[in-house]
């Protein structure tokens, strides 16, 4: 195995709470065994891993770093802040009901930290995702959200990952473990973000969803991290009996962003909805790599991805999705859409459909296209400029997911950066963003 | 109002219009008939500088201004205005961001103040009324799976907000049920003024008792090959466009 990562190992070896240790110790045999992946590996035979021919290094457990003024919504509800890896304390706010605990692996006392380790893992396939393993390898810290059986979160659970771009290749780890109760539900937002200058970083952060049966999850993983950090890590979620799993997805690009999603429905009647928005531009790179595991009968899964390319930015998207012989009378839709900016941009598209079982349904599309010359010329007919248009057109384009964001102080915030995401200048954007305040008028204004 | 001059225009290297001329003054309404192929439709993007469409020869100025150098939404601001026939679905733009969108657009070009989200989210809703649109039909994505009459009807909303000086209805009439055309005949008659000119493109006669033309005149062969006043629609009708293209 290649030593780019040696520092953090050793580091995370010495300085990791002892109860860790047999996670360490089989995430460092695994990552041990395993080759690093390269262009002829078939899973990352798109990725460019040029961002990794270097050595990382964790940060001092004392550093405080600057954090300037690197953005994430503020959301109502507990907030959990890290930087470069390091919990900060000062920006952060816990606000639970009981019956639910949010805490970190580090301050976990005997009772918890036994029943993380037990839990810890088990919705991962160690030998398929590398560097999964790698994250168990230089765990030190993580997040345990756990909500017991019938509880209700009314307010979100915001993790906030933030590089400060301080010093020069930094290693982040970022592990969450949420475990929900039967019938409970809660909504958890991650959001990756960084300095917009500044040293490199490399993140690998992996979240890990337990659904208890009927259980419901709102979920959220915005990846907003740009300019030269990479992020390789994911989401692996394994859902019970009639159990509900939202989980929404953006990553806005950046040197390297390698992201799995994997969702395992392990009891009948569970339902998972797959979200996401991929928006590379420059030289960026954007890899949404989605698994769907049907394991059992009678499940749902709905699966949307958008992605916008612009300049000579690339786009991986590879959705599998995966039905085990006994999952009959499964129900799984996937769509991937790719609206090309540019001539140089590029995108790599492809459903990969296992079905084992005879009695599904399984609808599957992907399309890339240019902007529709005619679409942007009959917005100009009705005056409105060129520029315009098109930042309409593109925003238009991810609108319906946007819109589909539940949470309402998240998707004010999320609005505004995409749309401007487009844009120039605050002109381009304001209809978009006055749409909102025109329909309130017209609620009002329609029961004169 | 409209001067056009031996237009030729080609689409992808086939000649379509080949040598039209039309002289439109203000406030005057003229109906444009014609065999399917000839040419109409072509017309209208031609005005409107739609890609792809390029000019060989001729001219034509809107209010006394060469119109086909001009950037479209120049050609907008100036105060045309095409109704398509074919009118373009845009998912994930509604139509009240649109509208609002070209509304500004149009304001800001012509130096008439900004109009307030009050004030035109209320004229959209009158709007709404008078073209027999559901006001649900402004939250919807531009055109997303409206039927084709309420496309038209979506038009010529576009239409009345936008307050054109030269508006061109291309078959705005087609597909409309009986009711509709009523509709639609009653808004463009509302909008008819001393300074406000039209032309309608159409295939039928019936249009035309719901709003009179001034003039009506045969497109074949990408000119106009007969003009006319009222009476050459019912003629055309009788006898159709045979006549006519033989002895042209
Ligand atoms: N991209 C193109 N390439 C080649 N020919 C084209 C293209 N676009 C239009 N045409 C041709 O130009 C001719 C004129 O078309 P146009 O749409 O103007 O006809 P029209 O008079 O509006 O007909 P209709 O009454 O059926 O609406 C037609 O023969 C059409 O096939
Ligand atoms: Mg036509």
């Amino acid at each position: 195995m290649t030593d780019f990562m040696q520092q953090p190992l050793t580091v995370a070896a010495e300085t990791a709470p002892a109860w860790l240790a047999q996670v360490l110790e089989r995430g460092r045999q695994q990552w041990r065994d395993s080759a690093l992946p390269n262009r002829k590996t078939e899973a990352w035979k798109y990725n460019n891993l040029q961002a990794l021919q270097q050595p990382f290094v964790a940060v001092d457990r004392h550093a405080a770093p600057q954090l300037g003024n690197i953005r994430y919504p503020q959301l109502p509800g507990s907030t959990l802040v890290f930087a470069d890896g390091l919990y900060r304390e000062e920006l952060s706010k816990i606000d639970l009901p009981a019956g639910a605990r949010l805490l970190r692996f580090s301050e976990a006392d005997e009772a918890s930290a036994a029943h993380i380790a037990e839990r810890l893992g088990s919705a991962i396939n160690r030998s398929q995702h590398r560097f999964a393993a790698l994250n168990e390898a230089t765990l030190t810290d993580g997040v345990f959200l756990q909500v017991d059986a019938n509880t209700v979160l009314e307010q979100p659970v915001h993790l906030v990952w933030l590089t400060s771009g301080q010093m020069e290749a930094v290693s982040v780890n970022q592990r969450l473990l949420v475990q929900l109760g039967a019938n409970s539900q809660a909504s958890v937002v991650e959001t990756f973000s960084n300095a917009n200058t500044g040293g490199t970083a490399f993140t690998n952060g992996i979240s890990e969803l337990l659904l208890g049966e009927g259980a419901r999850l709102d979920h959220y993983r915005l990846q907003l991290e740009q300019g030269e950090s990479a992020h390789i890590g994911g989401v692996h979620a394994a859902i019970d009996a009639n159990s509900t799993l939202n989980s929404f997805h953006l990553a806005l690009g950046s040197r390297l962003k390698r992201i799995d999603l994997v969702v395992e429905h392990r009891g009948q009647g569970a339902h998972c909805e797959l979200n996401g928005i991929y928006l590379p531009r420059g030289e960026e790179q954007v890899d949404y790599h989605t698994c769907i595991e049907h394991a059992v009968p009678h499940c749902t899964s709905s699966e949307t991805f958008r992605g916008i390319v612009s300049d000579e930015a690339c786009a991986i998207f590879n959705g599998r999705i995966h039905i085990h012989p006994n999952a009959q009378k499964t129900r799984a839709e996937l769509s991937n859409k790719n609206l090309l900016t540019s001539n140089r941009a590029e995108v790599n598209t492809k459903p990969e459909l296992e079905i084992y079982a005879d009695d599904v349904q399984c609808a599957h599309g992907a399309t890339v296209a240019q902007m529709d010359p005619l679409t942007l010329h009959y917005l100009r007919t009705r005056g409105v400029p060129k520029d315009e248009a098109e930042v309409m057109i593109s925003y238009g384009f991810i609108n319906e997911l946007v819109d589909g964001v539940r949470n309402k102080a998240l998707r004010d915030y999320l609005k505004p950066l995409l749309a401007r995401r487009f844009a120039r200048n605050d002109k381009l954007t304001r209809h978009i963003l006055e749409e909102e305040s025109l329909e309130q008028e017209s609620l009002e204004g329609g029961h004169e | 109002m409209l001067k056009i001059d031996n237009l030729h225009a080609r689409v992808d290297d086939k000649d379509i219009l080949k040598g039209l001329n039309l002289a439109i003054k203000p406030g005057e309404v003229h109906a444009i008939m014609g065999p399917n192929g000839s040419g109409k439709s072509t017309l209208g993007h031609v005005l409107a500088g739609r890609p792809g469409y390029a000019v060989t020869a001729g001219s034509a100025t809107l209010l006394g201004q060469d119109i086909l150098d001009m950037e479209t939404e120049e050609r907008a601001h100036l105060g045309l205005f095409l109704a398509y026939q074919y009118p373009v679905e845009i998912p994930g733009v509604s139509n009240m961001e649109f509208l609002k969108a070209s509304v500004d657009a149009v304001r800001e070009a012509r130096g008439q103040e900004a109009i307030s989200s009050v004030d035109f989210m209320k004229q959209a809703r009158e709007c709404c009324k008078t073209v027999d649109l559901d006001q649900s039909f402004l939250k919807r994505g531009v055109n997303e799976g409206f039927s084709g009459g309420e496309k038209k009807r979506n038009e010529l909303m576009q239409m009345m907000l936008l307050e054109p000086k030269l508006c061109i209805m291309d078959e705005t009439d087609s597909g409309l049920d009986i009711d509709a055309l009523q509709v639609v005949a009653n808004g463009v008659n509302a909008m008819r003024n001393a300074e406000r000119s039209f032309i309608l493109v159409t295939h039928y006669q019936r249009l035309l008792n719901y709003i009179e033309p001034d003039y009506v005149h045969v497109l074949a062969g990408g000119r106009i090959i007969k003009s006319g006043d009222k009476s050459l629609a019912l003629e055309l009708e009788e006898k159709g466009y045979a006549w006519l293209e033989d002895a042209a």
